[in-house]
């Protein structure tokens, strides 16, 4: 158990190391932030201190080195663009996605889990088919179409709710619809075929025969066991979540951590876009571990399957 | 009266007729075996008997239980008939448990279920039963998740649970077919021993003539999805008369004697499709007579006294003359 964990520390620690590496050295390639960040009449002498100021001079190797090492120094570098810490830049616009990305969550699990289920139970009858056809729908649709979609119905034609900002939870509605309603509808999928496949074990059929009533066949026997595949597909909705955020944190202009990653990108701010990488990296490897965690929290024969 | 009986059970899946016209019985504390190769309808007799088939199987018949027709009946009450009055056990333990429920557990759910048994008491009961079935050190293994578990002793639990409602006849589907031949031999003793004790009934549906001789005492043997021969073991085994129970007995290897090839019966069963309105054997009887394609033969009585019948039209026509020989 302890090899496990640590090895799956050492995965962990050379993913996050890779995602962070690869992107010091594509973003160093991609531009120079001094022509980007500086006005486009600057004086070669200002661009000239404005390289020599964040050592954009050095070889990609010497920055990389002197990043690394601040990094586990825990000091991830100033904005070039007003010189404040990137781990508060961060930091600030953190709850802000989260405000909109874990109610998205909620509904990716509280709407595509009951959706599959019920899907799976009805299978083949008009209830299973009007279901997924609209998570066929719901996973189809793009989030920015779906997002101007949104906006254009209860924004500009009914003008119930606003197309952007964040003054009150209002402004939330349409961000957490649009980001929610994909994952629930990859999730209500997933959900069906893994309680359709449970429902053809022959344990399920055991427990009819033991005169178990079939409501409770299918609570106590049926989705304990979906749940196993269903969990592994929560945790590739965080990575969905996160990539859907920066989506829709643009089009409904919320502050949140997608759109600072954007502002960041086009005018090449490279240690914020660093710093929101390496936040990022450490959110999937987080959400993984999790999986894993409650993977051998469902499934007994997960841990002893990994001492053989 | 019979303690269950099967009549004119038919079941039909989409169109095609697993099983067709059935006629079973089994006594109080009677040991029925239930013979037939893969495929010939023996399990899903009984599986439509206790309502264990998907919504879309047409079942037609009558399925009694101490003469009351449970064929169809709701829910509520079929709860109340599965793992209480019939319990039932399947061919392969390891998937037939729940792979995320300790066995304890899945025993437990019985005892609470069939005889309102909880917390220490189910626990205890559970224990007293895994020692029933020749589980060693039954404490500990109450613990056990099925993967923890050898084939035998998961057969053991699935034994333990169905003996966990007190039932009045056990169905035992193939129980050692998946297990190894030395702990198939212990299974069997454990039925025997187990029927001895609690004097309960049990259906052995099984392909193995010498697992049905050694724990039954009267049988049936399937061919098609129809019973073709049914009499005592010791009737059956030393008169078969039906062609198929005849083949599958001949294919049956002999520790005296020379050595030589296994016999075999040619061909293999039709599809629920393929049968036609003759006899479901005849084309791979080798004692057909043109007759046999065209009519399908009743069961038909040889022996009061063992019990055995036969549908074989040429079995009929030495019973009751050369009426049929004349008419073919």
């Amino acid at each position: 158990m302890l090899i496990f964990a640590l090895s799956r520390l050492l995965r962990a620690f050379i993913t996050i190391a890779l995602v962070v590496s690869f992107a010091f050295v594509a973003l160093r390639l991609s531009g120079d932030p001094a022509l980007e960040i500086l006005s486009s009449d600057a004086t070669p002498d200002a661009i000239a201190a404005f390289r020599s100021a964040w050592g954009l001079d050095d070889s990609i190797g010497v920055q990389f080195l002197r990043y690394a090492q601040a990094v586990f120094a825990g000091e991830l570098g100033h904005s070039m663009r007003d010189g404040r810490d990137v781990l508060t830049v961060v930091a600030e616009r953190i709850p802000v996605t989260l405000a909109i990305t874990l109610p998205a969550l909620m509904i990716n699990i509280v709407i595509g889990i009951p959706a599959g289920v019920v899907a799976a139970l009805n299978r083949n009858t008009p209830l299973d088919r009007i279901l997924m056809a609209g998570a066929v729908a719901g996973f189809t649709v793009p989030s920015y179409v779906l997002g101007f979609g949104l906006v254009l119905i209860f924004s500009v034609w009914l003008g119930w709710l606003p197309s952007g900002g964040s003054q009150s939870w209002i402004n939330a509605v349409l961000p957490v619809f649009t980001l929610g309603v994909g994952g629930a509808a990859i999730l209500a999928r997933y959900t069906r075929s893994a309680v359709l496949e449970v429902l053809t074990q022959s344990y399920v059929r055991t427990a009819s025969a033991k005169g178990v009533p079939w409501r409770h066949v299918v609570e106590r026997h049926v989705l304990p066991n979906a749940a196993i595949p269903t969990v592994t597909i929560i945790g590739l909705m965080v990575g969905h979540l996160v990539a859907g955020a920066v989506i829709v944190e643009s089009i409904f202009s919320w502050p949140g951590i997608g759109r600072l990653l954007v502002g960041s990108v086009v005018s090449r701010d490279l240690a914020v876009v660093q710093g929101i990488l390496l936040l990022v990296a450490l959110t999937m490897v987080i959400a993984n571990m999790a999986v894993d965690l409650l993977y051998g929290m469902l499934d007994p024969r997960t841990l002893s399957r990994r001492h053989k | 009266m019979a303690l269950v009986e099967i009549e004119n059970l038919t079941v039909t899946f989409g169109g095609a007729p697993a099983v067709r016209n059935v006629n079973l019985a089994v006594g109080e504390g009677e040991a029925i075996g239930v013979i037939g190769e893969s495929g010939c309808g023996k399990s899903v007799t009984w599986l439509a008997a206790l309502g264990l088939l998907p919504g879309h199987v047409a079942i037609d018949g009558q399925v009694r239980l101490a003469g009351e027709d449970i064929r169809g009946a709701p829910p509520k009450v079929l709860d109340r008939i599965r793992g209480r009055r019939i319990a039932m056990i399947f061919q392969d333990p390891a998937s037939a448990l729940n792979p995320t429920k300790k066995v304890g557990r899945q025993v437990t759910e019985v005892l609470k279920l069939h005889r309102g048994m909880g917390g220490d008491a189910a626990w205890a009961e559970a224990k007293r039963l895994f020692d029933q079935v020749g589980i060693p050190d039954p404490a500990e293994r109450l613990k056990a998740y099925p993967h923890q578990l050898s084939g035998g002793q998961n057969q053991r639990v699935m034994i333990a649970m169905a003996l966990a409602g007190q039932p009045d006849v056990l169905v035992a589907d193939e129980p050692t077919t998946a297990l190894d031949v030395t702990i198939q031999a212990q299974i069997l003793d454990l039925l025997k021993v187990i029927r001895r004790d609690t004097g309960m009934a049990l259906v052995l549906i099984s392909h193995d003539l010498g697992v049905v001789a050694e724990v039954c005492s009267r049988a049936y043997v399937m061919y098609a999805g129809t019973v073709v021969e049914e009499g005592t073991v010791a009737s059956l085994f030393s008169a078969p008369s039906h062609p198929y129970t005849r083949g599958l007995l001949a294919a049956l290897p002999s520790l005296g004697g020379p050595v030589q090839r296994l016999r075999s019966i040619p061909g293999s069963v039709p599809h629920p499709n393929e049968v036609g309105s003759g006899c479901p054997f005849a084309p791979r009887c080798d004692e057909g007579i043109s007759f046999c394609q065209r009519a399908s033969p009743p069961l038909r009585q040889l022996s009061v006294e063992f019990r055995h019948a036969v549908a074989c039209l040429r079995r009929h026509s030495i019973a009751i003359g050369d009426m049929v020989e004349v008419a073919a």
